[in-house]
């Protein structure tokens, strides 16, 4: 069955069978490996991708499912060279250690801080709170997540002070 | 990673379309909603359905209508619309606090309310909140569309009354004044099953109970309501006591069975302990005592 | 942040830097093994049975065979035909790789399909059709070694019953004595329930063979690549040197990937038998069902003290399962791992424990999930007899301990059952969790509350560990001794590649081994390559398990950077034409003594080196340079948690509302790496205590078998953690480190439940067992707890 749909910003058409989960599209027909799978059942979250304007388990998704729609994996997450501020709190937080669900949690982080930009310590616990991380305790994803935030808001302080002056 | 047996793909556009569809493959065909409970069971091979009806384009499913007396749920509309829904929220407090607890914020952005209604598990919270909230849901099949009450819906675990040619459409929800509910879940961990849920829908007369809807899941509940407990509630003051009576019946009359989330008395205990609770929940709301 | 010592308590290189690793996986550009695609390559899915005790009478893949895209179809009778049935395991047994004769746990490899996608070959296993006779199970562990019970290993000559070892430690006449003239003594049964590592990534292989060459190269999820070398070519007889292991990125192991599993040979023999790549990875259930459990001890701890609180011994009987094979993946010389270090972290007089392993119908494993060879249940039991002590004594559970740990000028310390711990300052830690904690103020709040008739507990957990495996005279592995090698190459420039033998699963390697070498040396992290995971390019050594990496590996690496530093010394001579004797080590250079302006360091030294420069005795050429590390001693890291619980007795839920770390492992190299692995750990001890566990039902069947059965916490579960820290240095490791890795494992559960049960004390509860699940909390309230290990009834 024909699939055709945007990764990060990229249009693929593929020839799919209507079986094929959409991690599996993205890992093994695109060669997105970015995004992982840790269960078969929906729980770990390690496959989350955003579905449009939404973070999905992929696991959970059809291809054909995802055909006409946009799709952004951790891949898309950078712009260019300059790593999304996510991304940046991860590192500069300690926000993963053996980096397997790292692309899923900051694919929910990225869409938690896009609809909520300061958001308490217990709101990202919540909204993580269906993906699994084995090394971290969450601790440190939660301050990356943090830090993400006050990053950006200090960036939009700054742009804003700009377009004042 | 588990993967579906081979399957067919149908995409309906339309309710007629849809309609069509089902009608043309028969029983071997599975409506496709969210998919967070079917896709699971197909990957796992517990359900090998031959064909799949998407109706993901059926965006005019998708909707939370206030009608004069009604709330109109679409049965396409996302857990997490439902949860994000504040006109949901101010006259059915009982579906936030459901919304919240049901699986987590990323299955809930995909998971469907009618999927989770059709999949029929046992153990579903939403069954219990509009059995509750004496919910009706519309059905609409190839002779026009026909209404069942949320305690009719449910034939048994995992079956429903939707016919194999039929969809499920909506979901209404009767508004009235003095009203008040909630939800209360037991679960091992965020996100999982519940172990035992009880949802309460009350409606007050000054201190009078004049209604009662009290829902329960994961316990055998029949139609997943307690109604020998609403029937004690109905015209008694809600007191303490009187809930915590209507809790004992609760529990007295729901059949739960002992598995890993726990034993059957320890679920017979929640039975009682949770509609109490929540009862003593939805009393206060009605008061206006808390939100 | 970046520059050496900024962030950190340490000076030179040493610090809280952020991970050099990172900027790839916070990319997407890990290479774990199930992103590896080579030209040609198939893929596997196993085959697995359905029950957990039955004959097999036959096998038939004709119709799996006769689908269009499978490739190959291996039966237990086709690797029989190659001598490949069975293997070894990590503890002298052996283990059926695809069943031949009987199937003897739920999950066990019957068949392996090799088709052309992973699609096709999970349809082609139900074109396999297997007929079985179905056999009465042994699934309770404690009546399997009843008369009547199954034998159920009839495969091993004159087995008449399903004992796997009797073993013991220490001096039970003496512990007997102490037991019959103790004024108090206290016992308790506890279970620490089965349990499953569960790493986000499943173990998986991507095998090549080449005929032409007889190379066979592997990339799969080892903890133990050069250790998996040696086994595949004890196992196949394909010569070592043309055996190649690459483990890249690992997606967490916790234990659970230092076995070679079934699934990796079969893939290898299918890439001999197709002649193109194959790769297999597990799914999550098979995950769950077939590999790596940990745990499972029935134990009855007893402890004697004096009426006013002077511990004076303990003794333990344990009833360990270890399923239908003894895959137990720890030192030969230890079939309960190092369990008799269950003395703890007190001055006693005496100890006794005894070991019985028997054989039932569930997955083999009994793999070191974070618990540094049994540690963890040693301390679970150690820590509850005390808190029961306490309760018996009416006396403060903090107080009792105080008045019992070891005092800091009994280090070094040979314990009753001959461990000697290496340094300690345990009073200090204990003061320190308390004062965090604000214990005194903890305990009024707690009084204050159950007059509320509000349940809050507060539970103490003191632990000592036994990390860095281990001194060749008492430890290997199927007869390798615990040394690990490190190489360093010094390139003309001063850039620096080390290459290690362990093989990191998120710990952070590529970092602190860098900071290491760099702090010896006077350069950067930065300036620091570390080459680890694969066999070709590393030196041997047993790898990354029971928080040896650091202890042994990263010994290894400074003892090699110690060697070009040295050697350096006398270039540098060459270079200032001076004696070597006129150099001293300092801020990162050799410094003319006398003239610490004056001197060269790493960088001119190996240009220098590389140079046309006249070179003096005892350099050949560069300075690059090779170590083996073979530790004295384990290392002993300690800690103590306080856990704060919230309990509401009428549903049985369990709130972890605060929890207090204080860890001392020695030096630390990088602080935050050090607290990265300490909040893990902590989830993990959340976790065991209050949610995971793996039972079976009467059958066999195994109810953990998915992460919708087998629960792990997340975020909400998981409080912030409050850390502390004591620095007291290893005396024998060369910069005075300790293990860290699976001390919050060790400690934290423990910490949980005496938290839940002093919450429960109202209601006169002493023990409940782990998972501590809202039901497993109401039933203790009730008097009636369940058995965490059968179905729940």
């Amino acid at each position: 069955m024909k699939v055709t749909l945007t990764v990060n910003g990229t249009e693929y058409a593929r020839d799919v069978e209507p079986r094929l989960l959409l991690i599996h599209l993205l890992r093994d027909e695109l060669g997105l490996t970015g995004s992982h799978w840790g269960c078969d059942t929906s729980n770990c979250g390690a496959c989350v991708v955003w579905l449009d304007d939404t973070p999905v388990k992929s696991c959970t998704v059809l291809a054909v499912m995802a055909d006409g729609r946009r799709v952004l994996t951790v891949e898309g997450l950078a712009n260019g060279a300059s790593l999304d501020p996510v991304q940046q709190g991860f590192a500069q937080c300690h926000g993963l250690q053996c980096g397997f669900c790292t692309p899923g949690m900051m694919l929910t982080a990225r869409w938690l801080l896009n609809n909520n930009p300061h958001p308490s310590p217990y709101q990202v616990r919540e909204a993580i709170s269906g993906q699994v991380c084995r090394c971290t305790g969450y601790e440190n994803i939660v301050k990356a997540v943090l830090w993400a935030a006050e990053y950006e808001a200090a960036e939009h302080g700054a742009a804003e002070h700009g377009a004042g002056g | 990673m588990q993967v579906p047996a081979q399957v067919e793909y149908e995409r309906a556009g339309s309710v007629e379309h849809a309609l069509t569809l089902l009608a043309r493959y028969g029983p071997a065909a599975r409506v496709l909603a969210g998919g967070h409970s079917l896709i699971p069971m197909m990957k796992l091979r517990l359900a090998q359905p031959e064909v799949l009806i998407d109706i993901n384009g059926i965006t005019d499913l998708c909707y939370i209508n206030l009608t004069g007396t009604q709330l109109r749920i679409g049965t396409l509309t996302r857990h997490a619309q439902l949860l994000e829904s504040s006109v949901a929220g101010e006259h059915f407090a009982i579906l936030h606090d459901a919304e919240r607890v049901i699986a987590d914020p990323i299955v809930r952005n995909w998971g469907t309310v009618g999927g989770s209604l059709c999949q029929a598990d046992p153990s579903e919270d939403l069954s219990a909140a509009f059995a509750a909230m004496k919910g009706t849901m519309i059905i609409h099949g190839p002779d026009g569309s026909r209404e069942v009450s949320a305690r009719e819906f449910h034939a048994g675990p995992y079956e429903t009354v939707v016919g194999s040619s039929e969809l499920l459409t909506e979901i209404r929800l009767p508004i009235r004044p003095g009203g008040g509910s909630g939800y209360r879940k037991v679960s091992r961990r965020a996100g999982d099953w519940p172990v035992v849920a009880a949802g309460a829908a009350l409606l007050l007369d000054g201190d009078v109970i004049t209604d009662a809807g009290i829902g329960l899941t994961a316990v055998g509940a029949t139609h997943f309501a307690a109604a020998e407990a609403e029937g004690f509630l109905r015209g008694r003051t809600a007191t303490p006591q009187t809930l915590a009576r209507a809790g004992q019946i609760a529990a007295e009359n729901c059949r739960p069975v002992s598995d890993q989330r726990g034993p059957a008395d320890y679920k017979r205990h929640l039975a009682c302990e949770l509609t109490t609770r929540v009862l003593g929940v939805a009393v206060a709301r009605a008061r206006g005592l808390t939100t | 942040m970046t520059g050496p010592g900024v962030a950190g308590q340490e000076t030179g290189a040493y610090g809280a830097i952020p991970r050099k690793e990172d900027a790839r996986f916070v990319r997407g550009q890990g290479t774990f093994v199930d992103d590896i695609s080579l030209p040609g390559m198939l893929h596997g899915a196993i085959l697995r049975s359905p029950l957990a005790h039955a004959r097999i009478i036959s096998v038939d893949a004709s119709a799996a065979l006769a689908h269009p895209k499978v490739e190959a179809v291996l039966t237990g009778a086709d690797l029989a035909g190659r001598g490949l049935a069975w293997m070894p395991t990590l503890s002298a047994d052996v283990q059926a790789v695809l069943a031949t004769d009987k199937v003897r746990f739920q999950g066990q490899e019957v068949a392996f399909v090799v088709a052309q996608d992973r699609y096709a070959a999970r349809d082609a296993l139900e074109l396999i059709a297997v007929e079985y006779e179905p056999l009465p199970p042994v699934i309770d562990a404690r009546t399997a070694l009843a008369e009547d019970a199954p034998l159920v290993r009839d495969d091993l000559a004159g087995r008449a019953d399903n004992r796997v070892f009797d073993w013991n430690a220490g001096d039970k006449t003496a512990t007997d004595a102490v037991f019959a003239t103790a004024e108090v003594t206290v016992g308790c049964d506890m279970v620490y329930p089965r349990s499953h590592p569960a790493p986000l990534e499943t173990c998986g292989i991507v095998a090549a063979s080449d005929a032409v060459t007889g190379r066979l190269t592997v990339w799969s999820t080892s903890q133990a690549p050069h250790a998996h070398r040696t086994l595949y070519s004890v196992i196949t007889g394909l010569p070592e040197h043309k055996i190649r292991i690459v483990s890249p990125d690992l997606g967490g192991g916790f234990g659970s990937k230092v076995p070679v599993y079934p699934g990796y040979l079969c893939a290898i023999v299918a890439s001999m038998v197709t002649g193109r790549p194959v790769k297999w990875v597990e799914d999550r259930s098979e995950n769950l069902m077939s590999t790596a459990f940990a745990r499972d001890y029935h134990m009855h701890g007893e402890i004697a003290a004096t009426a006013d609180g002077r511990i004076l011994g303990v003794r333990a009987r344990v009833l360990a399962d270890h399923g239908a094979f003894n895959a137990t993946a720890q030192p030969t010389k230890y079939p309960a791992g190092f369990f008799h270090i269950f003395t703890g972290s007190y001055d006693l007089q005496a100890a006794f424990c005894e070991v019985t392993g028997v054989y039932t119908n569930k997955a083999p494993g009994g793999v070191a999930y974070s618990c540094s060879f049994r540690v963890t249940e040693a301390v679970y039991l150690v820590e509850r007899l005390v808190d029961l002590l306490a309760r018996e004594l009416e006396m403060d559970p903090a107080q009792l301990r105080m008045r019992n740990l070891l005092r800091p000028e009994q280090f070094p310390y040979t314990c009753p059952t001959g461990w000697q711990y290496d340094s300690g300052d345990y009073p200090r830690a204990l003061a320190l969790a308390m004062d965090l904690a604000g214990y005194q103020e903890l305990r009024r709040e707690q009084a204050e509350r159950r007059g509320r008739g509000e349940y809050m507990g507060i539970g103490i957990s003191f632990f000592t560990e036994g990390v860095g495996a281990g001194p060749r005279a008492h430890m290997d592995i199927l007869g390798l001794g615990m040394a690990d090698g490190a190489d360093l190459r010094v390139h003309p420039t001063g850039k620096v590649v080390l290459a290690v033998s362990v093989q990191t699963q998120g710990q952070g390697h590529e970092t602190t081994f860098a900071q290491l070498v760099a702090h010896e040396l006077g350069l950067t992290p930065d300036d620091v390559e570390v080459v680890h995971g694969d066999t070709d390019r590393t030196p041997f050594g047993l790898g990354t398990y029971g928080s040896r990496s650091t202890p042994v590996s990263g010994a290894a690496a400074v003892l090699a950077a110690r060697k070009v530093r040295d050697r350096a010394r006398l270039v540098a001579a060459a270079m200032l034409e001076l004696s070597p004797d006129d150099l001293d080590w300092l801020d990162g250079k050799w410094r003319v003594r006398g003239d610490p302006d004056r001197g060269a360091g790493i960088a001119e030294i190996a240009m220098a080196a590389h140079s046309s420069l006249e070179l003096p005795d005892g350099v050949e050429g560069h300075l690059d340079a090779s170590a083996v590390y073979n530790p004295p001693n384990l290392t002993f890291p300690f800690g103590a948690y306080i856990c704060v619980t919230d309990v509401d007795p009428g549903t049985g839920e369990v709130t972890v509302r605060r929890f207090i770390a204080v860890d001392d492992c020695g030096v630390r190299i990088n602080p935050m790496i050090v607290e990265g692995q300490v909040h893990r750990g902590l989830a993990d001890g959340i976790g065991m205590a209050l949610m995971q566990a793996i039972a079976f039902d009467e059958n066999g069947n195994c109810l953990g078998g998915s992460f919708m059965d087998y629960l792990l916490p997340t975020a909400l579960e998981c409080p912030s953690p409050e850390l502390g820290a004591t620095v007291t240095p290893s005396p024998h490791h060369p910069v005075g480190a300790k293990g860290i890795g699976e001390s919050a494992t060790v400690g934290s559960p423990p910490a949980v439940v005496n938290s839940v049960v002093d919450a429960l004390a109202p209601f006169g509860v002493r023990h409940a067992d782990m998972p501590l699940t809202p039901a497993n909390v109401w039933r203790a309230i009730q008097g009636r707890p369940v058995r965490p290990d059968l179905a729940v009834s």
